[in-house]
């Protein structure tokens, strides 16, 4: 039983290992990843890595001899293809069969990707979610070159930017009325589009691509529902991912969107755990999938705390986000579901911002735009579980630092 | 190569030895020291690498400016010689340093 076998090699299962042995878990701890790399950060793929500007060993989240002094074992490049809950057991694609006392769900999440019928297949469309995605991108950013970004969501902008800034003619389409629908305010939608568009970006919204046109190998024409066409050199698909679960699906696990975890990150079967963003878990009442680092990480912990009998309470995370766009930092605290309100605050320094949710009296989340002291204060406001007055947020003569609180909210115990 | 000692928060000291060229929080993570939490991967981003410079080194780290500044100035446990490691590459004259690692991150 004394052993942690985790299935997934990213942020979460680097994560998790590392605290059971912080924790001195003394047991076999590995980790079965399906990609061929060491654990390694997502986020810079579609900024710095994306851009040239970091080599593939920084991404790196510790150095191979440091797993291995740590007795922890990765196996990369290893699929797992079938989960035994009754004799416990996960059958590898290198065909060992691997017994487990705990068993760590942590298979991350697949890019959605455009239908063969709409020209998925073709050569040069791609999805920007792994280190072989950005590698096999990298090449095509290219000065002159059209670019077609298909959705509007973080993924697609910090593409579309990194894109622009290589000198490529850049269309973003977003199929919703609006980029960044689903995930923030119109208030921080309108300052990102503003960005763009003064990069020259050509964002339309409320436009989706009806088919991409080519000659059978390479797409270079995008027919838009708008009625236009757009010649395209390189087309990028970012429309959202699905949780990784057919694994937990075909042992007969609950999934709905991820795999389903009770308070304590567990799969409802024994000795399994989910975690990273292939787990649904919990969060303020409703069944949640984040998709961050900052989840990935803290449920990681949370498992190995769990299993080593140290946990504290049910997983409580604190969520926060981030995405680099052109010379700007967008920063986010929190999760603004539910909110009925927004409050904008002009920040200190030229171009600085930050949109400030709420429902009814409770502070939700923080969008911060180049304003690095409003995520900082949200953050720690969030974390106290504490809701700043919105009168005095909108006033930006009044320092964030002396900004009277509401009430205290439920908001830091999930 | 040249030494650097980390003092973990509960003091543990810890020498490490690192090639210049990478961060502070880069040879934190490397070496597995406690209390850096690096979240953000080094874009300056969460503020969960910060790091306390030895006073005798601090003119040759030198002192953080603009976000890092803005992050730093609500952090907990912010000292004068407060840096994020992610910001600050390590240079030969940084041999014999010493850096503390507060106990709250964030």
């Amino acid at each position: 039983m004394d052993d942690v076998v985790i299935i997934g090699g990213g942020q979460a299962a680097s994560a998790c290992a590392l605290r059971l042995r912080a924790n001195g878990f003394e047991g076999r701890v590995a980790i079965y990843g399906a990609e061929p790399a060491l654990p390694y950060q997502r986020p810079p793929l579609s900024k710095a890595y994306l851009k040239g500007r970091m080599e593939a060993d920084r991404l790196l989240l510790r150095p191979a001899a440091l797993y291995a002094n740590l007795g922890i074992e990765i196996h990369s490049g290893v699929q797992a293809l079938n989960l035994n809950t009754a004799t416990r057991r996960v059958a590898m694609s290198d065909n060992a069969n691997v017994p487990y006392g705990h068993l760590v769900l942590a298979t991350g999440a697949t890019p959605r990707r455009l239908p063969e019928a709409q020209g998925g297949g073709l050569e040069n469309v791609f999805t920007l979610r792994s280190l072989s995605d950005a590698d096999a991108l990298r090449p095509h950013i290219r000065p002159g070159q059209r670019l077609l970004v298909v959705g509007g969501g973080y993924i697609g902008l910090e593409m579309a930017a990194v894109a622009a800034r290589a000198g490529m003619e850049v269309t973003l389409i977003e199929a919703q009325p609006r980029i960044l629908q689903r995930v923030a305010a119109t208030e921080t939608a309108d300052a990102i589009r503003a960005l763009h568009l003064r990069e020259g970006v050509d964002l339309r919204e409320g436009v989706s691509l009806d088919r991409l046109l080519g000659d059978g190998k390479r797409a270079g024409l995008a027919a838009l529902s708008d009625g236009s066409a757009v010649g395209v050199d390189l087309v990028v698909v970012g429309i959202g991912v699905t949780a990784n679960e057919q694994l937990a699906r075909n042992a007969g696990l609950s999934v709905q969107n991820g795999i389903l975890t009770d308070g304590q990150c567990r799969a409802f079967a024994p000795g399994i755990y989910a975690a990273g963003d292939c787990a649904v878990f919990p969060f303020r009442g409703q069944p949640t999938r984040l998709e961050s680092v900052q989840n990935a990480c803290d449920q990681g912990e949370y498992v190995a705390d769990h299993i080593c009998g140290t946990a504290k309470g049910p997983y409580a995370p604190q969520p926060w986000f981030w995405s680099d766009q052109f010379d700007s930092s967008l920063k986010i605290a929190g999760l603004n579901r539910g909110h009925d309100r927004v409050i904008r605050r002009v920040g200190e320094k030229p171009g600085a911002e930050s949109i400030w949710y709420y429902a009814g009296e409770t502070f939700l989340a923080v969008d911060a735009l180049d304003d690095p002291r409003a995520y900082m204060m949200g953050k720690r406001w969030l974390a106290e579980g504490v809701s700043p007055d919105p009168k005095a947020l909108a006033d930006p003569s009044i320092p964030l630092k002396t900004i009277g609180l509401l009430t205290q909210t439920a908001e830091s115990t999930a | 190569m040249i030494t650097l000692t980390f003092i973990e928060p509960d003091g543990t000291a810890k020498p490490v030895s690192v090639a210049p060229g990478l961060t502070l929080m880069e040879a934190a993570m490397r070496n597995n020291i406690r209390g850096v939490v690096a979240e953000c991967g080094g874009q300056c981003s969460c503020a969960t690498c910060h790091m306390q410079i030895d006073a005798a080194y601090f003119d040759r780290v030198g002192a953080p400016v603009d976000d890092e500044e803005d992050m730093l100035d609500f952090a907990e446990e912010r000292g004068e010689t407060s840096r994020l490691g992610c910001q600050v590459e390590i240079e030969d004259s940084f041999d014999g340093m010493v850096i503390r690692i507060p106990s709250v991150q964030g």
